[in-house]
């Protein structure tokens, strides 16, 4: 592969993050006598995500969505790859430039019982991006705070409230005013709904989608739950060990979805409405180890439809109606 | 006669804060080889329900029912003894979270074949064939290996069918699945939800499955019960509660998934959130969130009323247009 980006989707907007050939490897130790491995957490994944637009990943436990999240927001270098916010490349940045670009991403956690501070209230939760990234005074910060709160809809008079006095819900919205407290352009999500209850659920969701329009966020979406992805998405990026499978406009992968993984994840999905149900293609088998993929297309040993050369030769990421896809068959599959 | 038949059950909590009934008169009947949906979101007393018919309530936890049977035995009137028989045996459990709720210090095939020491007296190779046995049936491959192997050593998935093996161990006539894919992926949700539903039709077992996805009921479940508050808000066949909700509860519910919601931007939700522990409202315990609610259902709480093919808990249950126009016919329903 080269380090060009070849495989990329048109874009409309202007792209706030580019993500090029990311790639994150760990070493892992087998024991004393035996040669170290390597997972390959992410391996090769490219996109482009444009202000006020949703890309939403998905894929199962152990696919590399969490490593992604990580990489993209500065938490872990990625091993190789460019990442760059308004075309700027991260790497190779003076420690006051990567402060200054880190204030550009924020993240939202999944569990909103163990991402906030028990210890703190909400009100010096949120300001404390302040403190550590602006010059503002004390009432300047907690105006800011006060304003934030109103947005995310809290009221005001809770800013000296702990967490524990707050539902899941409520606990989520400050989680996510503690993400906007420094006006970032990219809003990462891990599983922010996930936890929650489907009442508070939509809640929150309608409360992401509000600020997105008002504030222009660009969110990178990760969920596992394919209806909220549905809702929320501009376009979806499906992943299996550490590698996009497919990536394309919402409707596209929704309404015709080339790869097989996608459309066992499709049919997997628990739906209300009977007429909804796709067919029944059943998974076989699970994940395998990171640690030993196998060779070929990694997931041609669960895929009802591999064939023999899926067994040997890895299916490069290409374009094929609308969207990239990497399978051999992706053309064959009928939609 | 139900094989589970439970009348008025009430589960109380005594606390610092004081007595907190998570489960507050419930009627609930499960027939020999039906599949009965629990939904309820957190707080809901679905849990505590399943708990109480286990008989694995703390001693925090006080149980009263006006009628409480299994198979036609009484569960109240049983000795600890007794009930220890049944339970494992005739009533058994999977619970929601695999990986803690094995014992990691013992092999798979140790506490598999546990239970089938206590329960079915075998012993030696009659043992080991059997739980052989069982872990093929759930779908493990390589079963005689895997049964030295510890719960750290296999998947969340794999963890779950030895779960599942180990309820399904004695023939049981009632399996209660406390949410049993929560902690799951998709597509192993699927194979596990598969499983659980072959295994029910082939044995004729009974089937209760508490969960908080509409989904997962509206794909398994041959009747649904819908719980709020520690009470039933709406029991009905599985079709008619889907298409044609009663409890603007359970209407609400439904608008809110996000499935139901394609093309429309905003999703519809229900303000506020379920009532806790020191703040049940006076009247209809859905009325602070209900976008029907009258003067009425502010001070009289609600019985469960019959409606078409089902009760609900509500005095305007919403008629067939869906949701959204309630009838004002609380005598005709009565």
């Amino acid at each position: 592969m080269t380090d060009t980006l070849t495989e990329t989707l048109p874009t409309t907007g202007p792209v706030v993050l580019e993500a090029i050939h990311l790639r994150k490897h760990y070493s892992v130790k087998r024991g004393a006598f035996k040669p170290a491995a390597t997972v390959k957490a992410l391996d090769g994944v490219s996109f482009q995500l444009e202000a006020g637009k949703t890309l939403a990943i998905v894929g199962e436990s152990g696919c590399g969505k969490s490593t992604l999240a990580r990489s993209v927001t500065m938490i872990e270098p990625p091993s190789s790859g460019q990442l760059l916010y308004d075309g700027r490349d991260v790497v190779g940045r003076t420690a006051a430039e990567m402060k200054e670009l880190r204030r550009t991403v924020q993240m939202v956690f999944q569990n909103p019982y163990g991402s906030l501070n028990p210890r703190k209230t909400v009100g010096s939760i949120l300001t404390e991006p302040l403190v550590i990234n602006t010059d503002l005074g004390k009432q300047a910060r907690r105006e800011r705070a006060i304003a934030m709160m109103a947005k995310v809809g809290l009221r005001p008079d809770q800013v000296d409230r702990y967490p524990h006095m707050f539902s899941g819900g409520q606990r989520q919205r400050i989680a996510i005013a503690r993400a906007l407290m420094l006006n970032p352009r990219v809003v990462v999500a891990d599983e922010p709904v996930s936890a929650l209850d489907v009442s508070i659920q939509a809640q929150v969701l309608n409360l992401m989608m509000d600020l997105q329009e008002e504030l222009n966020l660009a969110y990178l979406f990760i969920s596992h739950d394919l209806s909220v992805v549905r809702h929320i998405a501009d376009a979806i990026m499906v992943m299996y060990l550490g590698r996009p499978v497919e990536h394309g406009p919402k409707d596209v992968v929704f309404n015709r979805p080339r790869h097989p993984y996608t459309r066992i994840l499709l049919a997997a999905t628990p739906r209300v409405n009977p007429a909804l149900r796709a067919e029944r293609v059943v998974p076989k088998g699970e994940l395998p180890s990171p640690l030993n993929p196998p060779p070929g297309c990694p997931f041609h040993k669960r895929c009802p439809y591999a064939r023999e050369n899926c067994a040997t030769d890895v299916p490069a990421l290409r374009p094929v109606d609308e969207r990239l896809v990497a399978c051999h068959y992706a053309e064959d599959m009928a939609v | 006669m139900p094989l589970l038949d439970i009348k008025n059950l009430s589960v109380e909590f005594t606390t610092r804060a004081g007595t907190f009934r998570a489960v507050d008169g419930i009627d609930l009947t499960v027939d020999e080889g039906e599949v009965v949906g629990i939904v309820g979101e957190s707080g809901s007393g679905k849990s505590v329900t399943s708990l109480a018919v286990m008989g694995l309530l703390g001693s925090n936890g006080k149980v009263v029912a006006d009628r409480m049977s299994f198979g036609g035995k009484d569960l109240l009137a049983m000795s600890a003894s007794q009930r220890r028989k049944l339970t494992g045996k005739d009533i058994a459990m999977v619970f929601q979270e695999p990986m803690t709720s094995l014992n990691p210090c013992f092999t798979v095939g140790f506490q598999i074949m546990e239970t089938l020491k206590v329960h079915e007296g075998l012993s030696g190779r009659a043992l080991r064939n059997r739980a052989i046995e069982l872990l093929e049936q759930v779908g493990i491959p390589a079963p005689e290996s895997r049964l030295s192997a510890f719960p750290h050593q296999l998947s969340g998935g794999m963890n779950q069918r030895v779960m599942i093996a180990i309820a399904i161990a004695c023939n049981p006539r009632l399996l209660v699945a406390d949410e049993p894919t929560t902690a799951l992926d998709v597509t192993i949700q699927k194979q596990i939800l598969d499983l659980l539903v072959r295994l029910q039709k082939e044995w004729g077992m009974a089937l209760m499955l508490i969960t908080h996805d509409m989904g997962v009921v509206a794909e398994t479940a041959q009747r649904v019960v819908v719980m709020y508050a520690g009470q039933v808000a709406e029991t009905r066949p599985v079709s008619a509660l889907f298409n044609a909700p009663r409890h603007p509860y359970t209407g609400a519910l439904l608008d809110a998934l996000p499935e139901r919601a394609l093309g429309k931007r905003r999703l519809p939700t229900i303000p506020g959130m379920v009532p806790g522990i020191g703040d049940r409202p006076q009247g209809c315990l859905f009325n602070p969130r209900c976008g029907f609610a009258t003067e009425r259902c502010r001070i009289e709480r609600p019985a469960l009323f019959d409606v078409d093919s089902g009760k609900a808990r509500c005095f305007y249950p919403l008629s067939n247009s869906g949701p959204g126009a309630p009838l004002g016919v609380e005598e005709a329903v009565r």
